[in-house]
């Protein structure tokens, strides 16, 4: 027989362990999904996970896409850490990417080394501006955070196409819905010749290193520790509460801006309606996926990244239908939760040796 | 023996034949972008009509649905290139400038690009459809049915495109009923069926009776049967998902251009140009008119259709005015296709404002 038994303390081991039996259970799910839907499965889940990245130009795509993903998910990290449910980064990436752009836009007929500082500078104001809306309804007024935030990345959309539009559209196209290219100053440069992958790379690997030392090194790592196990722990020892989760949503919110900035700066070059495609959701799984940890975090942003890259390759190769992608993604984060349920449980063989 | 090898002679030769010609046909291999899903029964569904028919005549295609238009497109596109497609349409205005980009790099891979106006290589090609022909018909249908004179229309984004196909409607509206308003709802988006379906309800809560769209779902003609009132499909023939409601739909029939284009690349007769086909071109189709409408009334329609058709009739005859009163375009004249690629007011007799 077996009985389910609580275990007195979360295994470490397995802490780490369940992401990866995520993905191996996703894999398995995957190639029974691509049977049944009549593809054969090895041969699919390599156009999905292989092929993709098989050349160096696919890999250096598959750089590109895991950077906002593993930038805005760092942030997310601050705020997940201490029990802040930011579900906004999405609207607050969005925020960072019009507050840049319209600096870029200011300077779009000029030339100039500064440029682009400015620009990056700006999104990142931009990302914290946004994340202040619900740090603040929630140290102040009590609000939900979860709501605020998410509701806010609405508006943020909504800002955006009102902006590209109306006043910034572009007085050359015809009325349509985008803005004049950013002149080549307030790009991010490329890092090899005819690969799209840019400096923003370099962003995010700072926001790991960062994030990495600020966690276990520093005593706001230790305060954001205790306030996630307990806040009440956390309010008995005299710490901060309001000032912290005002921090950790400006953190959060300076990378999802910046990852706004990689986006618009980096390959698009101008502002439109579709700046990202959900990132700021898809690293709320990143996020879990990687465990919160700074070194997880870039293997779940790589993890998550290919099942945008395979489910065109997919299609492209063996029509299998592109928001399998979706599905993936969905089947990872189903499969990490399920399986988090060991963290707390143990199965104990009993009665065989009576 | 003679027999024998005779048959083998005859049998290798009409294999040869067929080698032949599937390798001519084998040779060219479209590849299609789209923004949706290829089941909105909208924009997108159609365009993949337009490829079903491309693989009609032989031809290999690949497509890639869902592609949005952000840092993506671009990948994707050198994607098909890279892996051995000759001709990629790319089917959304938001692949404009990755268009053009990736065409930079593949010169003897041919683009076309749908509903855009940049061309900045020679292997980019630019293709729209007159759809504003088709709102003249649907204008003179609206104008005909509605008692209480109000007609809703549910429009997607202020660009030339949508205002041009507001004002066609209007226009043809007017001509039959003089007293008629029509009343704008911007959705703010090209395929959302529950804003669609919002926009909708709305019309119909100011008192409108007709209910014409410029954004790609069912949400809206699915709207208007339940509220009882007229509508019409758009992009696809929508007639059987609101069966009492919808009284024609105008389709976009991209399937010959298609074919036409990469034959052209076949042959190697392709070359860069803008094309914008309406009905006469058959790129603009009008579904099957409903038995509601009365018969003096369908045959108005069919002959207003060889016109357009004919060019004896065109969607912009003066003397048409805008909101103010100012003149757009003299009597007797008909507006040019520079004015209709830039149309950004609206004409007398569309209520509100375009929003800035």
């Amino acid at each position: 027989m077996i009985k389910i038994v609580k275990r007195d303390q979360p295994s470490k081991a397995i802490f780490f362990f369940t992401p990866v039996l995520a993905i191996f259970l996703t894999l398995i799910a995957g190639g029974i999904i691509f049977y049944i839907l009549g593809f054969k499965p090895f041969e699919a889940l390599k156009f999905f996970f292989i092929v993709p990245i098989a050349d160096k130009y696919g890999f250096s795509e598959l750089l590109l896409k895991a950077t906002p993903l593993c930038l805005i998910a760092i942030g997310l990290s601050f705020c997940f850490k201490s029990n802040n449910w930011n579900i906004g980064a999405e609207g607050q990436l969005t925020f960072g990417a019009i507050v840049s752009g319209g600096v870029a836009l200011l300077f779009y007929d000029q030339e100039g080394f500064y440029i682009l500082p400015i620009v990056i500078l700006a999104g990142a104001i931009g990302g914290m501006i946004y994340a202040s809306i619900p740090a603040i309804l929630k140290t102040y007024f009590n609000t939900n955070e979860i709501l605020v935030s998410l509701m806010l990345v609405y508006v943020s959309k909504l800002i955006l196409d009102y902006l590209v539009v109306g006043p910034w559209s572009n007085p050359e196209g015809f009325n349509f819905p985008e803005t004049r290219q950013f002149s080549d100053s307030a790009r991010l440069p490329l890092l090899f010749e005819g690969l799209r992958i840019h400096a923003g790379i370099f962003l995010a690997l700072a926001a790991v290193v960062i994030s990495w030392f600020v966690f276990y090194k520093t005593y706001l790592g230790f305060q954001m520790k205790v306030s996630g196990f307990s806040l009440k722990t956390a309010k008995y020892a005299g710490y901060k509460g309001k000032k912290m989760i005002i921090l950790v949503f400006l953190i959060s919110g300076a990378c999802a801006g910046l990852a706004g900035v990689g986006e618009i700066t980096g390959p698009i070059g101008q502002l439109h309606r579709e700046v990202s495609p959900d990132y700021g959701f898809t690293a709320i799984i990143v996020a879990f996926l990687g465990r919160l940890h700074p070194v997880g975090i870039i293997f779940a942003s790589l993890v998550v990244a290919i099942t945008y890259l395979g489910a065109e390759t997919a299609q492209i190769f063996m029509q299998i239908p592109k928001y399998t992608g979706q599905v993936f993604q969905g089947m990872i984060l189903f499969f990490l939760l399920a399986s988090d349920y060991l963290l707390f449980f143990k199965f104990k063989f009993i009665g065989s040796k009576k | 023996m003679h027999k024998f090898l005779i048959r083998s002679f005859v049998s290798s030769l009409v294999l040869l034949f067929t080698l032949t010609v599937a390798a001519v046909a084998k040779d060219v291999k479209a590849a299609f972008v789209y923004i949706g899903p290829t089941g909105d029964h909208g924009w997108t569904y159609q365009h993949d009509v337009g490829r079903k028919a491309v693989e009609a005549a032989g031809f290999k295609t690949t497509y890639v649905e869902g592609v949005p238009e952000s840092a993506d497109a671009e990948r994707v596109l050198r994607q098909l290139a890279n892996s051995g497609h000759d001709i990629i349409f790319t089917t959304s205005f938001g692949y404009m400038n990755p268009t053009n980009k990736v065409a930079k790099e593949f010169p003897n891979v041919k683009f076309e690009h749908a509903t855009g106006y940049k061309r900045e290589h020679p292997n980019v090609a630019t293709y729209a459809a007159r759809f504003y022909e088709g709102r003249t018909i649907l204008g003179t249908i609206a104008g005909t049915m509605t008692k209480s004179n109000v007609i809703g229309y549910v429009a997607s984004f202020p660009i030339p495109e949508v205002i041009r196909g507001i004002n066609s409607f209007t226009l043809a509206a007017q001509k039959v009923n003089p007293n008629i308003k029509t009343k704008i709802v911007w959705a703010f988006t090209w395929y959302d069926p529950g804003k669609e379906a919002e926009a909708a309800k709305a019309l119909i809560d100011q008192g409108a009776d007709v209910i014409a769209q410029h954004t790609d779902s069912t949400a809206i003609v699915q709207m208007a049967e339940k509220a009882g009132v007229y509508a019409f499909g758009q992009a696809s023939d929508m007639d059987k998902f609101a069966p009492k409601a919808v009284l024609t739909s105008v389709e976009n029939n991209w399937g010959p251009y298609y074919v036409d284009r990469v034959k052209a690349v076949a042959n190697g007769t392709w070359s860069q140009k803008d094309t914008w086909h309406g009905i006469g071109d058959g790129m603009v189709v009008i579904s099957g008119l409903d038995s509601q409408m009365p018969s003096d009334l369908q045959a108005k329609v069919k002959k207003l259709q060889a016109d357009l058709a004919s060019g004896k009739v065109h969607s912009f005859t003066g003397p048409i005015y805008d909101q103010k009163g100012n003149l757009m375009v003299a009597e007797g004249k008909t507006a040019d296709d520079g004015m209709l690629a830039g149309m950004m007011t609206y004409v007398k007799g569309v209520e509100g404002d375009i929003p800035k």
